[in-house]
């Protein structure tokens, strides 16, 4: 063939679907079917049954009897079995129905008089030329025509067509059989069934009534043979098996003149038959069952669903080059890398085309084998697995052959290597919800068995290490891999095109080990942590720091002697580029703080960077956290993505490590209260029982004043989950004065790492009122919620209200509340996730094609405009400022700060 | 379309943008800029109430300015179709 004409792009003009004709069938066919059965004693199939050796081949080293060709290359023929009696498509029922409701059945006419069949034929004319769908008009044509009752034509009178789900259709309330239908549709003229949206060429409506039954190919429904050698038949043979018998019986009934009722419940057999041999779970009729009971799968149910030929294994595919398996932390990686376990190293690979200024190493890639063993100093190194030559043959590569391989390579082959440190690969993680649940991430080939990755990653991915699995895509293209280290690289994908910020940032311990680095902790004199030179060299290690020193300073230590130290807060400005200039209000900050007071030294909240160099502030959730971190943002928008990675990797690592020589860690005690704060919080239970008794007393005698719009009913709940709310937050402020930083969970809680003040209120102090869809618990038995309580008891024990906290443990009555304001939450997510999953898919599909096209404008693939101005503004989401454009303050800031430094340099 | 068809001028509600019938020598500078067909615009109803205040018939393009949440304004042009 000629190859510029098969290389060329070509462009479906049209499609038409369309009906075959009986006469088509019979022509498609190989064989007649007769015979029910398949196979002989002797196993061989027989002539002219369902698995005629001239409908194809399904064993291997047999040649087909029709087309002579082996297993792969026959396509399967088609043959056909000629039914005793005609039977209705299910696929046509409806169109049938419309064709009945529309035309005449004395003169097949539609029942439309000249003058209007014309003003049809103009709208008709008009639709095609436009290139609309003329099946919007059909529906029109169905409906005006089916209210007609005399035919304009030949005066008959139409009577009205009623369906018996699926197939039986009915005249005035007589049935008609399919042979009368049949008939009927013959007679709708050709010029006529454009109005009806058929195509006389390809579709006339008596095809949809069946009179010969085409019989796939049994490479389409292959029998299989189990281990103890017994065959087992596809479920299309056993319809198929059921359509034939029916069909002999019904036959041999009708010849042999047989009483009209047993040929007609025949009929009606062979009907139900074809119609679930089409599809098995038609509505109104039972579905076909296999031996044990499971449901047959029929041609629709082949196509249909989310399991069906097309969204399974033609929109979507299983695919070669990838890896799955369990992931799993790693902290000394940057978030650009993957760790991939040396077994799955061994099996991808990346294809690398041997040219002349590669040859070399191409040999010695080769020469190494499939599996070689790691010189020392090493874990790994790559081998090769295939050599495919430039003739299209593929060499396996072993220890054996490696030698002959290498010396009989030649330019123009690919050699396909192991993987390697530094590939790039896609990593993934389902569900992938948005475009940051996949991106590329260079390899890092280590022992173990598990990918590895480091903590940034988790919340793109929406992963943790309860034994979630992910995906591994190697990219088999030089093309492939620069557009996705270009796009799809995770330094890339640090700010999200959702909000314009970082998604990508410090988590838990980073940002724990920041804040105590960085912190002054009360101490005005301080400069965060005061570490000695020999801890701040090991944290600079960490890092891998190389540059100016911090500044370090001499002072006595407890037994008198001189050490050197450093300051958290200098050793945290070697992470900052030197022109970072910032100054907000930290996360640890208690709400309501004043300015004023938050710079104070002692309280130190206020975060100053001027230069580069961390004045004043730690350093928390606000400062380098996704989603907030306001340093991670300032230096991505202003010295791009590698700075801003580069950044991400140190700050870990430097939290990392000196939470590592510091030591942290929360348990138990750190929710103790005193004896007397725990009294404080029982007094103020009680006082909260006593108020809601009194509430439900004076609800009872009725001098409880409703609210306006209320009924009394909600006024006194409504009171009552005020009074409990209150009980719970007057027990969290117990519990916060008697807590402070010095308390670990306090602590994380305050510089956001994990955990809120709410969290551990209800650890210490007190879990508070339960609630069930927004109310207090009110379901169980009757007229009370568990057995316990008195019937009618509306007091605040009976409706939920937990006054333990979960250090000191729940009564079992608030364990059993607890539990349903629980269950309450998980079912809320499960019905969450299947709701917006097929919200999304939804939506998706409706998106795919779109693009942002060069010129700013959005666009399908067939071209039209969908928006003139992406965003209307033009606007890289990802690329802004949570959202806006242009960042006012940074551009002011910046400026002011420059004409200062101007003028200084100038004196 | 004449006032007195008009029980209800739509384009005088405070939510519906201003819409007004493209001029005819504007209509072909506009597809260039885009390097477009008219085919190639997105589509309004002729029975669209706002078109049928402005009058305009099949063929013709509608713009329409409205306050954008990002752009503050923003214009936009659709075809008018017939309608079904």
């Amino acid at each position: 063939m000629n190859p510029t004409l098969t290389n060329q792009p070509k462009k479906i003009g049209y499609m038409e679907f369309g009906l075959l004709s009986p006469k088509e069938v019979r022509g498609l066919s190989a064989t007649k079917i007769i015979t029910a059965d398949t196979y002989d004693d002797d196993g061989f199939p027989i002539e002219m049954g369902l698995m005629d050796p001239r409908l194809g081949v399904i064993e291997p080293g047999l040649r087909c009897k029709t087309c002579g060709q082996k297993v792969g290359d026959c396509p399967g023929h088609f043959g056909h079995i000629d039914l005793a009696m005609p039977v209705i498509h299910v696929g046509c029922a409806r169109t049938v129905r419309d064709i009945l409701r529309s035309s005449c059945r004395g003169c097949g006419k539609v029942l439309f008089s000249e003058r209007i069949r014309e003003e049809y034929d103009r709208i008709l004319a008009s639709y095609l030329n436009e290139g609309k769908d003329a099946s919007v008009l059909a529906k029109k044509v169905a409906k005006d025509a089916s209210n007609v009752t005399v035919c304009p034509h030949c005066g008959r009178e139409h009577g009205a067509i009623d369906v018996d789900k699926p197939t039986t259709f009915r005249e005035n309330g007589h049935k008609m059989t399919p042979s009368e239908v049949r008939e009927w549709l013959e007679k709708v003229p050709d010029e006529d069934l454009p109005l009806l949206g058929l195509n006389p060429a390809v579709c006339r409506p008596e095809w949809m009534v069946l009179t010969v039954l085409p019989v796939p190919p049994v490479t389409m429904r292959p029998s299989i043979t189990l281990e103890s050698g017994e065959r087992s038949e596809d479920d299309l043979t056993h319809k198929l098996v059921d359509v034939i018998r029916i069909n002999q019986r019904l036959q041999e009934n009708r010849d042999a003149g047989a009483p009209q009722l047993i040929v007609e419940d025949l009929w009606e057999l062979l009907q139900y038959h074809i119609t679930t041999y089409f599809d098995n779970q038609t509505a109104g009729i039972p579905p076909a069952r296999h031996r044990s009971g499971r449901p047959l799968k029929t041609i629709s149910q082949r196509l249909k669903g989310k399991e069906g030929r097309f969204r399974s294994n033609l929109s979507g595919k299983r695919v070669n080059f990838s890896a799955r398996t369990v992931i799993s932390p790693d902290p000394n990686l940057s978030i650009n890398e993957v760790g991939c376990p040396i077994q799955c190293a061994r099996e991808l690979t990346v294809p690398v085309r041997v040219t002349p200024a590669n040859f070399a190493h191409c040999q010695e890639l080769i020469l190494r084998g499939n599996d070689p063993e790691a010189p020392a100093g090493k874990l790994y190194i790559p081998g090769v697995n295939y050599v495919r030559r430039a003739d299209g043959r593929r060499v396996k590569v072993t220890d054996k052959n490696c030698e002959e391989v290498a010396k009989r390579l030649d330019v123009g082959s690919t050699v396909e290597r192991q993987l390697n440190d530094g590939d790039v690969v896609l990593f993934n993680r389902q569900p992938t919800l948005h475009r940051m649940s996949m991106m590329a991430h260079t390899v890092r080939v280590m022992p173990g068995k598990t990918f590895r990755f480091n903590l940034p990653c988790c919340p793109p991915y929406n992963a943790d290490f309860d034994g979630d699995e992910m995906n591994m895509h190697i990219l088999q293209g030089e093309e492939a891999r620069s557009e996705a280290e270009i796009l799809m690289k995770v330094q890339e994908n640090i700010r999200s095109p959702r909000f314009g910020g970082p998604i990508i940032g410090a988590i838990h311990d980073h940002i724990s080990g920041n804040f105590l680095l960085t912190w002054n902790f009360f101490n005005a004199d301080a400069k965060g942590a005061k570490l000695p030179i020999e801890d701040a060299t090991q944290v600079l290690a960490r890092v891998g720091f190389r540059g100016q020193a911090p500044p370090v300073f001499s002072e006595k230590d407890e037994r008198g002697e001189v050490r050197k130290y450093v300051w958290g807060k200098d050793l945290f400005s070697t992470l900052l580029p030197d022109d970072l200039n910032l100054q907000f209000r930290a996360a640890a900050c208690p709400p309501g703080m004043s300015e004023e007071e938050a710079r104070k030294p002692e309280n130190d909240y206020w975060v100053v960077i001027e230069d580069g160099q961390l004045v004043a502030g730690g350093i928390d959730e606000k400062s380098i956290a996704s989603f907030k971190g306001v340093i991670l943002d300032a230096i991505s928008r202003k010295h791009g993505n590698a700075r801003a990675r580069e950044f991400l990797d140190k700050v870990t690592k430097i939290g990392n490590g000196f939470l590592t020589l510091r030591g942290f860690s929360t348990s138990i005690d750190d929710e103790d209260i005193p004896d007397s704060a725990r009294e404080e919080i029982d007094e103020k239970a009680a006082e909260t029982r006593r108020r809601v008794d009194a509430l439900v007393a004076s609800y009872a005698d009725g001098t409880l004043q409703a609210l306006p719009g209320r009924t009394m009913e909600e006024t006194l709940e409504m009171e009552i989950m005020r009074e409990t709310g209150q009980a719970r937050d007057g027990a969290g402020e117990v519990v916060a004065s008697q807590v402070g930083m010095t308390n670990s969970a306090v602590l994380m809680a305050r510089c956001g790492a994990r955990g809120s003040m709410l969290n551990l209120s209800q650890m210490a102090g007190m879990v508070g009122q339960q609630a069930v869809r927004g109310e207090r618990i009110k379901r169980g038995y009757k007229n009370r919620t568990l057995p316990h309580f008195r019937w009618g008891d509306l007091g605040a024990n009976a409706k939920g209200f937990v006054a333990s906290s979960y250090k000191v443990g729940l009564t079992p009555t608030e364990y059993f509340f607890h539990s349903m304001g629980g269950r309450e939450g998980l079912v809320d997510t499960a019905v969450r996730t299947s709701r917006s999953g097929y919200m999304q898919r939804r939506l998706i599909n409706a998106l795919e094609d779109l693009k942002v096209a060069a010129d700013g404008s959005v666009r399908n693939t067939a071209g039209t405009l969908i928006q003139f101005q992406y965003g209307e503004d033009g606007i890289d989401p990802t690329r802004s400022a949570g959202g806006e454009g242009i960042d006012y303050d940074f551009v002011f800031t910046e400026v002011e700060r420059r004409s200062k430094k101007g003028k200084k340099g100038g004196a | 379309m004449t006032d007195e068809d008009l029980r209800f001028n739509v384009l005088n509600h405070e939510i519906v943008p201003l819409h007004e019938i493209l001029p005819e020598d504007e209509v072909a500078p506009l597809l260039e800029t885009y390097d477009i067909v008219k085919e190639q615009l997105p589509k309004i109803k002729s029975s669209d109430p706002a078109v049928k205040v402005v009058g305009a018939k099949p063929g013709q393009v509608v713009r329409i300015t409205r306050a954008s949440p990002t752009a503050g304004r923003f214009t936009a042009y659709r075809l008018v179709v017939e309608a079904i």
